[in-house]
Formats: C-alpha cells, sequence, structure tokens
C-alpha cells in the first residue's frame, strides 16, 4: 500500500528540482524516502563507501568537503548531494558531515536514477557538472532574446531601393517619394565584376533637406554630391544586436544590408527600435545635441533608464555592456567637441584613449573614468603640455559630471604621466612587455585594455598591435600578468545570508565586480594576451582563445558562460537598486539572491577558481608558451 | 470536548504525571519484557495476539543500535479510552540508523461512536473517509504484524497503551501489554530531572517549566515544524525526535533498558 507521507510531499513539492515532476511521481518518490537525523559535526557519508542515496537536506545544514579535506560546499534545506556517486563510480565521491543539527531524507538509487532518466528538467538541474547548469541557464536565455538571436536579414522587409551615380538629387526625392522610403543607396557598376552593383553612398531625407535644400542648390546636383560616402555597413546574416551596435557607434540611423557586396537592403533605426523599445540610440543622439556639460549632466537619469530597460528587457550582459560603453564613448567624444570648441584646435593632433571596461565595451552604471591621451610625436611640453591638460580636464571633469568618477587609481588623462606622445607610449608598452616586473605591471593591466575614441583613432590600433606583437607567447611578461590575474579571487559560495570565503570564513556581503567580473576579465586578458589577440571585448577574446585551443575543452564556453552570469547578477543588482531609488553599486548582499542565482552563481565561482587555478599552471615564469 | 492533542499537551504542561500502566514502574525498573512475553505467548487465545507475543520482546541490555522500533501514533475521537476510540493510526518502522517512512502504513478506522465536528476539523479526517473506513478489527492483523518483534516508539505512552489495549479488548476480548519507548518521558526526565531546591521551593521558585510537547521538544533539537494531527506526521514527528534525543543525550550502545518501559 502506498502511504501518503504529507510533510515529505509538501516539502518536494515547495522545492527544485523537484517542483517540475508531476503530481503522480511526486507522490511516488515522497512514499520511497527513509529519514534520518544527524547531530551537528556527525559524518553523514564517507569518502569511498558505496553510494545508496540521494540525499536531500530538510533542515538544518552539512557541509560537503572534497576528497583532500578542504570544503567544497555547504548546503541547507533544499539542498542536495551524492549525486556525484551515484551517477559515477557508485562510491561516495565527496565526503560530508554536519555541521548543524540536520534531518536528512534518503532517496533510494533506483528512484534517483528512475527520476533522472525520465524527466529531463530533473536531470538537467541535478546534472553533475555544475559549469552544465550554468551553460542550460544562458542557453534558455539566449533563446529568449530576440535582439541577440535574429539577424538583420529579419529586419529587411523590401529589396534596397537603388539609383545609379549619375542621377540627380530631384532624381533620388521623386524615387524616394514613389517608394515610401526614407533613404536611398546609390550603387555603381563594380569596376572588377560587371553587372555586380557595388554600394557607393546612401541618401536620407535629412540629406535632401541639409546638403541641398538649406545651402539652396539647384535640384540637378548630382546625387553623388549630397550623398555620404564610405558608407557603414552590415552583412545580412550579422545579428540585429550587432547592428544595433554598429549605429550606435557611428551614430548613423540608417544601415546598407549587404549580401556577398551586393546591396540587399536598408535597416533603419526605426526597424530595430521594434526589437528595443526606447533604444539607447536615441539617447545617443541626445548626447551629441547637447551643448554644455551642464546640458550633458541633465542625461544622467536617462542613462540610468536606459540600463534599467535593457536588463528589464533581458539583453545579455554582452549588449548592456557595449551599448552603456557606446554611450560612455559618445559622452567622451561630446566634450572633446566641446572643449576643443572652447579652447580652440589642438596645437598637435592627439588620440582620446579610453581604457578599461570601456574599451572592453563591458561597462555598466558604476564605472570610473580610465582615460588618457597619445599625443602627436612632434608634441613640445613647454608649448603644448596646457592645451591638453586643459583639454583633459574639461572632459575629466564633465565625465564626473555624467555619472563616470574620477579614477581613484589616478589612470586618467589628467595625470602628466599618461599624456604622453605615441612614441612614449610604445617605449612605455615595450618596457612593460620586456622588462616585466609583477610590481610594474601590478596597475598595468588596465592599460592592455585600450581603445581610440577621439582624433588619430588609429595610434590606438597601432598601439594595440604593438602589444600583440610583442606580448604573444612572451612566458615572463605573461608568468607576472598570471601572477597579477590571481590576486583577486571568488569566494567559495553562499550560506544563508552570508559568503563563504574557501577558508570557511563568513562575510556579509561581497562586491560582485572585483571578486567576479574583473578576475574574469583579467584572467581572459593574459590568454588573450598570450595567444596575440587584438580583441578587447572579454567575449569576443574568449572566442580567439576558443579557437586557438589552448584551454582544455569547454572550459572557454564555460568561462562565457561564468563571466555572462556574474555580470548579468552584477547588472540586475545595479538596475534592483535603480527601481528602489538607491544609489547602484557592486556589493551583493546573499540575502537578496533567489536559490537559482546562488547555485548559479556559485557554479560560476567554481569555474573562475578552477581557471585561475590553470592560469597559474600555464603561465609558471620560465615555461614556454 | 477535549482532543487527544492537548492532553497530550496538558500533561505535557503539567510535568510528568504518575500516570503509569497498571504495576509498572519507572524506566529502569521495567518488566522483564522477553519473559513476559513469552508467559503472555502461553495465555493469549487470539492466534494473532499470540503470534505478536511469540515474536518476542528485544532483550534489555540489548544496545540501542541493534533494537528494531516502530514509531507510532494514534488519533481518536477524545480522551477517555473507555468511551472514546481510535479514528486512525499511522506507523513506520525505524532504527536508529534509519526512519523507514517508505515502509510506513496509515489506517483509517471508523469508530463506533458518533464523530463529533471538532475533532473532524482536528483530524482534517472527514465523514466520508470515517464512513468508508473498515472497523478497527479489520485492520489487527497488519497492525500486529507490525508491530511484532519491535519496540514501540510514542510521544505520550499512555495513549497509545490504553486505547490500543481497550480496542483490541473489544474486538477480540484480550487486551495488550508491549515495551514502549516513550519520547515525552525522555524529554521530561532530561529537562525535569532536577528538582528546585529547598529554598527555591520555600520561596515558591520555580524554574520556567520546560514545554515537553512534541513540537516544543522538536524545537529543542531544531527538528522542522510539522503540522500536528495526522496520526502518520506525527508517528514520523516522533521517531525523527528519538534519533535526535538519542544523539544528543545517549548513545548508540545505550542499553534499550535506560530508555524502555
Amino acid at each position: 500500500m502506498q502511504v501518503e507521507q504529507l510533510e515529505i510531499l509538501d516539502f518536494l513539492r515547495a522545492h527544485r528540482p523537484f517542483d517540475e515532476l508531476s503530481e503522480e511521481a511526486l507522490q511516488r518518490t515522497a512514499a520511497v524516502i527513509d529519514v534520518r537525523y544527524y547531530k551537528a559535526g556527525e559524518r553523514i557519508v564517507e569518502f569511498g563507501e558505496v553510494a545508496e542515496y540521494w540525499h536531500l537536506v530538510r533542515s538544518g545544514a552539512v557541509e560537503v568537503f572534497r576528497r583532500n579535506g578542504t570544503l567544497y560546499n555547504r548546503l541547507t534545506e533544499g539542498g542536495y548531494f551524492g549525486e556525484f556517486g551515484l551517477l559515477r563510480s557508485g562510491r561516495v565521491r565527496f565526503p560530508v558531515v554536519a555541521l548543524e543539527d540536520s534531518l536528512i531524507y534518503l532517496i533510494p538509487r533506483e528512484v534517483f536514477a528512475e527520476l533522472f532518466d525520465q524527466y529531463e528538467s530533473f536531470a538537467d538541474y541535478v546534472e553533475v557538472e555544475d559549469k552544465t547548469r550554468l551553460r542550460q541557464a544562458m542557453s534558455r536565455k539566449e533563446d529568449a532574446n530576440d535582439l541577440l538571436s535574429a539577424t538583420v536579414d529579419t529586419l529587411v522587409g523590401r529589396a534596397a531601393v537603388t539609383l545609379d551615380s549619375t542621377a540627380t538629387a530631384r532624381e533620388v526625392a521623386q524615387r524616394m517619394s514613389e517608394e515610401g522610403v526614407s533613404s536611398l543607396l546609390i550603387v555603381d557598376d563594380h569596376p572588377d565584376v560587371p553587372g555586380l552593383p557595388q554600394l557607393s553612398g546612401i541618401i536620407t531625407d535629412r540629406d535632401l533637406r541639409t546638403r541641398l535644400v538649406a545651402p539652396g542648390l539647384a535640384y540637378d546636383t548630382p546625387a553623388t554630391e549630397i550623398m555620404s560616402s564610405g558608407v557603414v555597413s552590415v552583412n545580412h546574416n550579422q545579428l540585429v544586436f550587432e547592428a544595433m551596435l554598429v549605429m550606435l557607434r557611428h551614430n548613423v540611423h540608417h544601415l546598407p544590408v549587404l549580401d556577398n557586396l551586393r546591396p540587399v537592403g536598408v535597416v533603419a533605426l526605426s526597424d530595430i527600435i521594434r526589437y528595443e523599445s526606447r533604444n539607447s540610440l536615441f539617447l545617443v543622439g541626445s548626447i551629441f545635441r547637447q551643448q554644455s556639460q551642464d546640458e550633458l549632466a541633465t542625461l544622467v537619469p536617462e542613462v540610468r533608464a536606459c540600463f534599467a530597460r535593457m536588463v528589464n528587457e533581458d539583453a545579455s550582459s554582452q549588449m548592456i555592456g557595449s551599448a552603456m560603453a557606446a554611450i560612455g564613448r559618445s559622452f567622451k567624444q561630446r566634450l572633446l567637441e566641446l572643449a576643443e570648441a572652447e579652447l580652440g584646435p589642438p596645437p598637435v593632433p592627439y588620440c582620446f584613449l579610453a581604457l578599461g571596461s570601456m574599451a572592453r565595451q563591458e561597462q555598466l552604471l558604476v564605472t570610473d573614468q580610465d582615460n588618457a591621451l597619445v599625443l602627436d610625436n612632434r608634441f613640445d611640453p613647454a608649448q603644448h603640455d596646457a592645451y591638453f591638460k586643459a583639454l583633459a580636464t574639461f572632459v575629466s571633469d564633465g565625465l564626473a559630471r555624467c555619472g563616470y568618477s574620477y579614477c581613484t587609481g589616478g589612470v586618467m588623462a589628467t595625470n602628466g604621466k599618461w599624456r604622453q606622445p605615441l612614441a612614449a607610449w610604445e617605449r612605455t608598452f615595450t618596457d612593460w612587455i620586456e622588462r616585466p616586473t609583477p610590481e610594474s605591471l601590478l596597475h598595468a593591466g588596465i592599460f592592455f585594455d585600450l581603445d581610440g575614441v577621439w582624433g588619430k583613432t588609429a595610434w590606438a590600433n597601432r598601439l594595440r598591435e604593438l602589444i600583440a606583437r610583442k606580448a604573444r607567447g612572451n612566458s615572463r611578461f605573461l608568468a607576472c600578468m598570471a601572477r597579477n590575474a590571481l590576486q583577486r579571487t571568488p569566494p567559495l559560495g553562499f550560506f544563508k545570508d552570508f559568503v563563504v570565503e574557501s577558508d570557511g570564513r563568513h562575510t556579509g556581503a561581497i562586491n560582485i565586480k572585483r571578486r567576479g567580473t574583473a578576475p574574469l576579465a583579467d584572467l581572459i586578458r593574459v590568454h588573450a594576451l598570450a595567444i596575440g589577440s587584438e580583441s578587447l571585448n572579454s567575449f569576443e577574446r574568449l572566442k580567439d582563445i576558443i579557437d586557438a585551443a589552448i584551454l582544455p575543452l569547454g572550459r572557454g564556453q564555460d568561462l562565457f558562460d561564468a563571466l555572462e552570469f556574474i555580470s548579468m547578477v552584477r547588472a540586475r543588482h545595479q538596475a534592483e537598486s535603480l527601481a528602489a531609488g538607491e544609489e547602484p553599486d557592486n556589493s551583493i548582499d546573499p540575502e537578496k539572491l533567489s536559490e537559482f542565482e546562488r547555485k548559479s552563481l556559485r557554479d560560476a565561482f567554481l569555474i573562475l577558481g578552477n581557471a585561475q587555478k590553470f592560469l597559474k599552471y600555464r603561465y609558471q615564469p620560465g615555461r614556454a608558451n | 470536548m477535549l482532543h487527544l492533542g492537548d492532553l497530550k499537551g496538558a500533561q505535557g504542561r503539567a510535568g510528568v504525571r504518575a500516570g503509569k500502566a497498571a504495576g509498572q514502574a519507572d524506566g529502569a525498573s521495567a518488566p522483564d519484557w522477553p519473559a513476559r512475553f513469552a508467559a503472555l505467548a502461553e495465555a493469549a487465545h487470539d492466534p494473532r495476539l499470540r503470534a505478536f507475543y511469540a515474536a518476542g520482546a528485544v532483550a534489555g541490555d540489548t544496545p540501542l543500535a541493534e533494537v528494531p522500533m516502530v514509531a507510532i501514533d494514534v488519533e481518536t475521537t477524545g480522551l477517555d479510552p473507555a468511551r472514546d476510540e481510535i479514528v486512525s493510526i499511522g506507523l513506520l518502522p525505524m532504527t536508529l540508523e534509519r526512519i523507514a517512512s517508505s515502509a510506513s502504513r496509515y489506517w483509517v478506522v471508523r469508530p463506533r461512536i458518533e464523530l463529533n465536528a471538532e475533532s473532524v476539523v482536528i483530524h482534517a479526517i472527514t465523514h466520508a473517509q470515517i464512513e468508508a473506513a473498515p472497523d478497527f478489527g479489520a485492520v489487527i492483523d497488519d497492525l500486529l504484524a507490525a508491530l511484532a518483534g519491535r519496540v514501540v516508539v510514542v510521544h505520550c505512552r499512555d495513549i497509545e497503551r490504553s486505547f490500543l489495549d481497550r480496542a483490541l479488548a473489544a474486538r477480540i476480548g484480550e487486551g495488550i501489554e508491549f515495551p514502549v519507548i516513550d519520547t515525552m518521558d525522555l524529554e521530561a526526565r532530561i529537562h525535569r530531572a532536577a528538582r528546585p531546591g529547598f529554598f527555591a521551593r520555600l520561596f515558591g521558585k520555580r524554574p520556567a517549566p520546560v514545554s515537553i510537547r512534541l513540537a516544543d521538544s522538536r524545537t529543542r533539537y531544531h527538528l522542522p515544524r510539522y503540522r500536528a494531527h495526522h496520526a502518520l506526521t506525527d508517528a514520523l514527528a516522533t521517531a525523527e525526535l528519538l534519533q535526535a534525543q538519542v544523539a544528543h543525550r545517549f548513545a548508540p550502545d545505550t542499553p534499550l533498558r535506560e530508555l524502555w518501559s
């Protein structure tokens, strides 16, 4: 006879992964559970003994250890252990001790195996590899996200409206009216392939207004005189999200779509906005319309609202990071325009560099301004430095007012040390790489993420090439970078309302940037430098690293998932603070994490911890890379 | 009318009452149960009861770790064993190692007296369930088989002992005796052993009474809170409490005689 154990049944019903079982399976499971009480300190299972049960913590708390005696996990009510042994060797892999007086439910091996085989959701959740759960959490999210998964051709509703370069402005306007479009492409025959049209320019409604009507040009002005040439375009099979980033970065509202060089359509701002309501693109547009620092500062609430919206609309951290970086970049560009308007044109050319998270396009809300100036080699401090100091101060103060606080480490162009001619920068990087010490590189990591924002941005590319060339395979340099990348470690996990450190200590909160995203970015940077990758974004770098096959199989994807998950916890935390009217920060209170977030974060920390061990091993001083 | 649970509570508050089953003394001086069972097996008429006794009783010097036990709880129509009757029985076999909830048994039985509305609510057993249930007589076979060879574990022994004794007597003309570990008694021993000193008694100072109700006792051992008044849940709750008491206050090699009566 099957007897209903109501308390056991209710407990199962309220806890994952049982809540997804059918009522019948739940009752069957509840009916086979046995129970055992353990006093605090009692051993529950020993390493190597036959694994007979899957254990479920009904109440109390237990500690799971590795074979070498180090703490692996702490579990409380609803936690479970023993699946490793049941699914693998049939022997207990992780010894477990009661940390508090605990009541343990015992599910026989056969029943566990049956649930595991028959219920995919159950198996998915329990799956022995911690990282697998994280991967599944991530892929479910990707599916839900149109902006990230849809390709540009889904937006191309109609063939491109084109005219060849002999057309006049009037013909362009007539054609646009007939077709009811806001932009038109000017195409030429491809010089080498007769018959293949080649994009030579784009004309928008706005161009007709500002370049034809306003200056009072004749209607038979050649279209080529009012078109924008050197057009930024996207490929038909790129992601909608990538198209959005291109628009953000270049501040354009129309993107020709190419298929094998052939223009097949145009994606307009409005098409993308269908995907992301009230888009960050608007914000970038309005940044460029502000006329002073004061006016720019009034956009802070909009930046925050834009961020919160993206988080709430389930954007990925990569999307949010890129969009926020594009916004930050626009602030810098507009501030530099305003500075030049106030101070006059620069005495020698320069390139304004973004460093760190903005260069990596991984910016969230709470972020320092990390920047530097690369000056022309003709730079003469006595003659020119006053100008660049004033320029840097203008930008730095403006950024601080727009929510990008001053860099506490002084990595800003206002610091004379970081306002150098290109040749000096090249020497500095060469020194760092060829004569490294852990001390000299201690705060240098941030410089290896550099992006040109304004001016001679080609110089930034030149520096990146130099870094990639010299760093690649340079084992002494990589060992120093690796050593510094190991200085910040993740916590072990969570226990009740505390963060558990690897040595068992408890703390009340963690700085999720310092303990999670920053050490991940540091670690990924070392691998990226080792293989000579010139990518900046950590996700892009990871793709390069995976392609270079320097990590054990699957670990690259694990890092990808770990970075995405930790970043999203951080982003959500900041968005929640905004919603609650609090000042966003990076400090996470475990109390506010859901059970799923705790488990997945712990998985992610574990992946980071293991990856750090691998980094230490791989970049030992003297080891050939 | 009061309910059984309230009786258990009332006894709990009042402290350990003298209400031992007739002829029985406290813990250490419990009867020689194996000898008693041998004699009862001879004397019993009903073959089922004879088989129950013939299965024997565990010797008093057996270490707890080796004692097969069965936790049991009965819910009744009221307090008075002479007038009230059993409506449900829950039991589960156990040892110190394992509470075999998977082998638990639960019966609803139809009392011969009218079930009043109040106790229906308390037990969450409906009239329809009662109407469909068999008489206690129909579960005697299974019940005795489940108890045979095991030491009974209850919270407040007098209830289960007296109601089972009466219920059997009413059906087969013979009552029943069996050894019992009473978790409420163990709790009382632990918390009420120290009598107040002379001056304290003189000035009427008493230590704040420690509740030995099932739920309150469980809380002291960090056991979860369960809904009361379901026979099987209460039996499980009692079984867990015993494991906790032994883990904290006794040892696996403590002889059975120190606990039973």
